[in-house]
């Protein structure tokens, strides 16, 4: 879990700089021209190979890891400890991470087949820009996306610090500059993420 | 501290045998002394069964002094009870309102069966200690005290790891079931000390080996272990389990 995560965390830095070249305002013309060059360079298209790989090794494990958790106490309590003892987003990893999969596949669906549709079948260059415009006219698709960002967002907050954790690594002297460094992290790109589709729908970009 | 006596009604899991599905049932708890453990509460309440011609409710308990781990009720949702860093035995009524109820279960974790009503089996942990918690001396003459100097820092560390009483209250504690917190406690004080070090390999994936195959969950990182362990040691163990886990799988 901990390395594929911190495989997934380093892909998301990637993902939210190169997306954040709309807030440019200029048109699209450097999206664009990073997503062209993403789309065709062959060390990115081999690196996304693995990207999908890593994915579903984490997808794989954190379902197993849940199943096979929940399967250790079958009598449960009568009262729960509930937030005295732990935090609600670190006992809810299974179903934030199960509201991320449904965005996702939703997410794919929107930006990513299309775009290999137009790779593949040889069209006119895809205008990644103009689709994400479109797309965030509709309130409801949003919406889906805020509430993505905010699992996310919960997701990462419990798992960055956590996968630092599971591989060993803690120590006094560093222990709460890896707790900050992922809050900011956490908060960076979740906010880099929320407001692309915020600046779409309200016209900030044009 | 103000000496008073209270009521309290107690919701406490009943179960014949390993065999049997157990339910709750309710007693009262009168004229409880304030200054009474609640192990003592329930001595009294048990006296009251007993002159009643019932069966009396079985926990665990013996040193009542907190050291030796035995005392393992759940308490309100809460392993040990509402106070940090105490075992049931040091919990005192005083915790608790007049005319409050009070809810007991034993630890509920699939490798530590109900044996009857509030004991459980944690024989669990032992097989684990048995699988490498230990080290091999040699025959022959103790050493001089002084022969293998240790780093005051590491002999701290070690020495909080040691701490750990096998109560099962991080297993009690945790969302999986897991005893990650007990075995990492167990390597560590071995795995930072020169005496430890022949075996250090061997033990650690020898304890985790035991730790699965006793069908104990996987560590998530909650950290409500931590939170609840009456001899409050640090997660910090876990990641030092990792950690030797991790180097041993790699070089063994």
């Amino acid at each position: 879990m901990a390395f594929t995560g911190i495989f997934l965390i380093l892909f998301l830095i990637v993902h939210a700089v190169a997306n954040s070249c709309i807030f440019l305002n200029d048109g699209g013309a450097t999206y664009n021209g990073v997503a062209h060059f993403l789309s065709h360079n062959w060390i990115v298209r081999f690196l996304e190979i693995g990207l999908f790989v890593g994915l579903f090794a984490h997808i794989i494990q954190g379902l197993m890891l849940t199943m096979q958790n929940n399967s250790k106490r079958p009598v449960k309590y009568a009262v729960n400890a509930g937030n005295a003892t732990s935090k609600w987003y670190s006992r809810s990893m299974g179903i934030l991470g199960s509201l991320l999969l449904i965005f996702l596949v939703i997410h794919l669906k929107d930006f990513f087949i299309g775009t290999k549709i137009a790779l593949y079948s040889g069209d006119a260059p895809h205008n990644l820009f103009e689709e994400m415009k479109e797309e965030f006219e509709n309130p409801i698709i949003v919406g889906v996306y805020l509430v993505g960002v905010i699992a996310l967002c919960w997701h990462l907050i419990h798992g960055f610090a956590s996968a630092f954790q599971t591989i060993g690594v803690n120590s006094p002297k560093y222990n709460s500059l890896i707790r900050n460094a992922g809050y900011v992290y956490t908060i960076l790109i979740c906010l880099a993420f929320a407001m692309m589709p915020i600046a779409f729908h309200f016209g900030w970009i044009q | 501290m103000e000496h008073s006596n209270i009521n309290l009604n107690l919701k406490v899991w009943r179960q014949k045998n390993a065999q049997d599905t157990g339910k709750f049932e309710t007693y009262k708890a009168e004229n409880i002394s304030t200054e009474m453990s609640f192990l003592e509460m329930f001595d009294v309440v048990n006296e009251k069964l007993i002159n009643e011609g019932q069966d009396p409710i079985a926990f665990d308990h013996d040193c009542r002094e907190g050291i030796c781990g035995m005392c393992s009720m759940h308490i309100n949702g809460r392993a040990h009870g509402p106070w940090d860093g105490t075992t049931t035995c040091q919990l005192h009524m005083r915790a608790f309102k007049d005319g409050e109820t009070v809810t007991v279960e034993p630890w509920r974790a699939s490798a530590f069966p109900v044996l009857k009503d509030l004991v459980v089996d944690r024989s669990a942990f032992d097989r684990i200690q048995q699988a490498g918690g230990y080290v091999s001396v040699n025959t022959g003459n103790a050493q001089d005290g002084n022969a293998l100097p240790i780093n005051k820092e590491l002999a701290d560390a070690s020495f909080d790891a040691a701490m750990c009483i096998g109560c099962g209250a991080c297993v009690a504690a945790c969302k999986n079931s897991s005893a990650m917190l007990f075995t990492s406690a167990k390597v560590s004080q071995y795995a930072l000390l020169p005496q430890g070090e022949p075996e250090r390999k061997t033990r650690v994936l020898n304890m985790v080996a035991q730790m699965d195959k006793e069908g104990f969950g996987a560590c998530t990182n909650t950290g409500a272990c931590e939170a609840e362990c009456p001899k409050e040691i640090s997660i910090s163990n876990i990641a030092r389990l990792n950690r030797e886990y991790l180097s041993a799988q790699l070089s063994l």
